[in-house]
C-alpha cells in the first residue's frame, strides 16, 4: 500500500517552469526524502502530490490509481506542515481527530481513534491542552497525530522539524524513524537538511533546479555521488572539489576529496597552505586550511591536534578516495 | 560619566514631553475637559443663553426625561353597566388627560403623555405614560436601530469580505468599490439618498415600478411613519459596509494558508472550513466588529438631521439628534448633556457587556 509514481510530472507558475519534466518512483513502505537547496522545487513536488497544486502537465499515480486531478482529501494522503497548522482554538484532541469530526463520525469512534495516536505519540496526558501551551515538539506530534487518525497510504512531511531547536530536531528525528517502522506506511519526507536525509532515509532524492540529480539509499549517495552537485551537496562538512592541476593529474575536471580521507603529510603533501581555522569536536578535529591556489580544503583529522592558527601545513589523499567529474557528472575508472 | 548619562535622558525626558504637550493640550481642551462638563452640567439647569443664574438640580433633568407612568384603563361604562363600544365595535376609553391635567387624584402622572398602549385581557388597557415622549421615542429608535443594524451590518461586511479575500484578478476593483461609499461624508450620502427615497421623483420608486411593470405604488420613504427608520437604517448599513468588509478582511488575512490547506486535506466542505477554520479565528475581529458597530449605530445623527430631522411624527428621533437639538436649537445645554451622559452609560454599558460574553473561557 502506498506505491506512488509520478509521470513526466511538469509545473508552471505563470511562464516560470519549476518543475520541467520529473519522473520518480517512490516504493510502497519507504521513507524516501526529497533533499535539494531552496527553490529546487521539492516542496513543490510534496504539494502536487498533496493536491494543493494543480499539476500543469503529467500524471500521479498513487497505488496505480491516477490522482493528478483529484482532491486532496481523495487522495488518501495526510500531510504535516512545517509551520504545524494546528488549530489554536481547539483542544490537542480536537486537533487530533479534526477530520473524523468532519467526516460526522460518532464520538466514541473518534475519541477511541484520537486515544489509539495519542498513544502512539505518547501525548495522552495532553489531550485537552491547546496548542498554545504545548512546546514545538509536542505540536509537531499532535500535527503528526492528525496525519495518523487519517489512515493515509502516503505521509507527507514539508521541512516538519525545521522549526525545532537542535537537540530536539535530533530527539524527533528518531522518533520520526520509529513511528515509520511502526506503521509501515510511504512516507515522503522535504528538507534542506542533508543530515536529515541521511539519518532517516531509505531512499534519496537529491533535487536542483526542479531536476533529479540522484535517487538512492543515504550511503550510495555518499560513496558514490553520480554529479557534482551531489557531491558537494552530500556530506557534513562538505566534501573538497578540486581542479585545475590537482584534477588535470586524475585525468578529470573536478576532483572530490571527502574530508575524512585528507590526510596531515609530515614528507611533503601536494597540498601546502596554512591553517585559517581549527573546530575541535573532541573525538575529531577539522581543520580548514587556505592552499595556494585553491578555496579552503577542510581536513577531518582523529583525535586531537597540536597546531595552531597560521601554521604551515600539508596536506594528503590516498587515490583509493576520490570521486572523478567531468562536465559535473561522475566518471567511474 | 554616570551624572552625563542622566542629564541627557532628563534632556531627552524633556525634549519629549514639549513635543508631546500640544497634542496633550487640545485632547485635554476639546475632549476629556467637555466629558468631565458635560457630567456637570446634566446636573444643572444651565442655558445658552440665560438671565438667571445656573443652579444644581441634582438628577432632576434625569428623572425628567426617564420618568414613566404606567395606567391602567377599564372601558367607559353607560349607566346600564355595557360597555360603550365606538363605531367598529371596540371598547371607548377614558381619555388620558383625565389622569394627566391638574388631577389631584392621581399626581403620580401629573403633566406625563401617552407614549404607548398594550391592549390586557378583559378589555383592560395599559397606558405607559412618560415624562418626556420625545426622549422616549429617541431612546427605542436608537436602541431598534444599533439591534437591527449591527447584525445586519456585520453580516454583509463579513460576505464582502470573504468574497474579497479570493485570489482573484480585479479583486481590487471591488474592494474599492465596496469601501467607496465610507470615505464619502455621511452628509453627502444623506443628500443624496433623500433623492433616491423622493416620494414623486425618487430613484427607488422608479426602479420598483419599472421591475413591477408599474404595479407597484409610490411611497414617500422618508414622509412615511412606517418606512422613514427602516429607509435610514438601509441606507446607513450600506454607507457603513465597506468600513467593517475592510476589518473583517484584516482579520481574514491574518488565517495562514496552512490552516486552510489542512482543511482540504481532511476533506471539508466549504461550510465546516468556514465552521471550523475561519469563524474561530476571526474571534478577535469579530468583537473589535461588534463594538465598533454599536457604538456606530448608537451615535445616529447626520443621516436624521439630513434627511428627517427626527419626523414624521418623531418616527426617526435619535439620542444625539435629541442631544443636539435640546443643547443649541432649544438652548437647554443641561438636557443635552443629560443626552449625551445617558449615551455614554448606555454606550459604555453595552460595551462591557459584549465584552463579558466574549471573553476567553479558558
Amino acid at each position: 500500500m502506498g506505491h506512488v509514481s509520478l509521470k513526466s510530472l511538469n509545473k508552471f507558475y505563470g511562464d516560470l517552469e519549476v518543475i520541467p519534466n520529473l519522473d520518480l518512483e517512490i516504493p510502497e513502505g519507504s521513507f524516501t526524502v526529497l533533499v535539494g537547496p531552496s527553490g529546487c522545487g521539492k516542496s513543490t513536488i510534496l504539494r502536487l502530490i498533496a493536491g494543493l497544486e494543480e499539476v500543469t502537465k503529467g500524471e500521479i499515480l498513487i497505488d496505480d490509481n491516477d490522482v493528478t486531478y483529484l482532491e486532496p482529501s481523495q487522495r488518501e494522503i495526510a500531510m504535516v506542515f512545517q509551520s504545524y497548522a494546528l488549530y489554536p482554538h481547539m483542544t490537542v484532541a480536537e486537533n487530533i481527530g479534526f477530520g473524523l469530526t468532519l467526516a460526522k463520525l460518532p464520538k466514541s469512534d473518534i475519541r477511541k481513534r484520537v486515544l489509539e495516536a495519542a498513544k502512539i505519540l505518547q501525548l495522552e496526558e495532553l489531550l485537552e491542552r491547546k496548542p498554545k501551551a504545548l512546546s514545538g515538539g509536542q505540536r509537531q506530534r499532535v500535527a503528526i497525530g492528525r496525519a495518523i487518525t487519517r489512515n493515509p497510504k502516503v505521509f507527507l512531511f514539508d521541512e516538519p522539524l525545521s522549526n525545532l531547536d537542535a537537540s530536539l530536531r535530533s530527539q524527533m528525528r528518531v522518533e520520526l524513524t520509529e513511528l515509520h517502522s511502526q506503521i509501515k506506511a510511504t512516507m515522503i519526507y522535504v528538507t534542506h537538511d542533508q543530515v536529515e536525509a541521511m539519518t532517516m532515509a531509505d531512499q534519496i532524492v537529491v533535487l536542483n533546479k526542479g531536476n533529479i540529480e540522484q535517487v538512492g539509499n543515504p550511503m550510495e549517495l555518499y560513496e558514490f555521488p553520480q554529479t557534482l552537485f551531489v557531491a558537494r551537496f552530500i556530506g557534513s562538512p562538505k566534501m573538497n572539489i578540486f581542479q585545475g592541476e590537482v584534477a588535470a593529474k586524475y585525468q578529470c575536471q573536478a576532483l572530490g576529496v571527502r574530508p575524512e580521507h585528507m590526510e596531515i603529510s609530515h614528507d611533503g603533501g601536494i597540498l601546502k597552505g596554512s591553517i585559517r581555522h581549527i573546530e575541535k569536536l573532541g573525538a575529531d578535529t577539522l581543520v580548514y586550511s587556505q592552499i595556494s591556489g585553491y578555496d579552503t580544503v577542510t581536513a577531518r583529522i582523529i583525535g586531537k591536534l597540536e597546531m595552531n592558527i597560521g601554521d604551515q601545513i600539508s596536506l594528503k589523499f590516498s587515490d583509493s578516495h576520490v570521486h572523478r567529474f567531468n562536465d559535473g557528472i561522475r566518471i567511474d575508472s | 560619566m554616570p551624572n552625563n548619562k542622566v542629564l541627557a535622558i532628563r534632556r531627552q525626558n524633556f525634549a519629549g514631553w514639549s513635543m508631546a504637550l500640544p497634542a496633550c493640550l487640545l485632547v485635554f481642551t476639546f475632549l476629556i475637559l467637555p466629558f468631565f462638563m458635560a457630567f456637570g452640567l446634566s446636573l444643572t439647569n444651565q442655558r445658552l443663553v440665560s438671565p438667571n443664574p445656573t443652579e444644581f438640580v441634582g438628577f432632576d433633568n434625569f428623572r425628567q426625561m426617564l420618568g414613566i407612568g404606567l395606567l391602567t384603563m377599564e372601558p367607559d361604562v353607560d349607566d346600564t353597566g355595557n360597555i360603550k363600544i365606538d363605531q367598529e365595535g371596540n371598547p371607548i376609553y377614558p381619555r388620558v388627560r383625565n389622569f394627566t391635567r391638574n388631577q389631584d387624584d392621581y399626581p403620580q402622572y401629573f403633566k406625563k403623555r401617552e407614549w404607548f398602549r398594550i391592549g390586557l385581557p378583559n378589555d383592560k388597557m395599559l397606558v405607559v405614560l412618560s415624562q418626556d415622549v420625545v426622549f422616549m421615542k429617541a431612546l427605542s429608535n436608537t436602541l431598534l436601530f444599533a439591534l437591527i443594524v449591527c447584525p445586519i451590518q456585520a453580516g454583509f461586511a463579513l460576505g464582502l469580505a470573504l468574497l474579497i479575500n479570493q485570489p482573484l484578478r480585479g479583486i481590487n476593483i471591488f474592494r474599492t468599490v465596496y469601501f467607496a461609499p465610507v470615505v464619502i461624508s455621511m452628509v453627502v450620502v444623506s443628500l443624496l439618498w433623500r433623492f433616491i427615497y423622493d416620494g414623486q421623483n425618487g430613484l427607488l420608486n422608479a426602479l420598483l415600478q419599472m421591475f413591477s411593470l408599474g404595479l407597484f405604488e409610490p411611497v414617500d420613504w422618508l414622509g412615511n411613519t412606517t418606512t422613514a427608520l427602516p429607509a435610514i437604517m438601509a441606507m446607513s448599513i450600506w454607507q457603513g459596509v465597506g468600513f467593517h468588509m475592510v476589518i473583517w478582511l484584516s482579520g481574514l488575512q491574518t488565517i495562514p494558508i496552512s490552516h486552510y490547506e489542512v482543511a482540504r486535506i481532511e476533506g471539508a466542505t466549504r461550510w465546516q472550513t468556514f465552521r471550523y477554520v475561519t469563524w474561530p479565528s476571526l474571534r478577535n475581529t469579530a468583537i473589535l466588529v461588534m463594538v465598533i458597530i454599536t457604538m456606530q449605530a448608537f451615535t445616529l445623527y447626520p443621516q436624521v438631521q439630513v434627511m428627517t430631522r427626527g419626523g414624521p411624527l418623531d418616527s426617526t428621533q435619535s439620542l444625539v439628534f435629541q442631544a443636539v437639538v435640546r443643547g443649541y436649537e432649544k438652548q437647554d445645554i443641561s438636557g443635552g448633556s443629560a443626552i449625551s451622559v445617558l449615551l455614554f452609560l448606555l454606550v459604555l454599558s453595552i460595551s462591557l457587556f459584549q465584552r463579558y460574553l466574549t471573553r476567553e473561557k479558558d
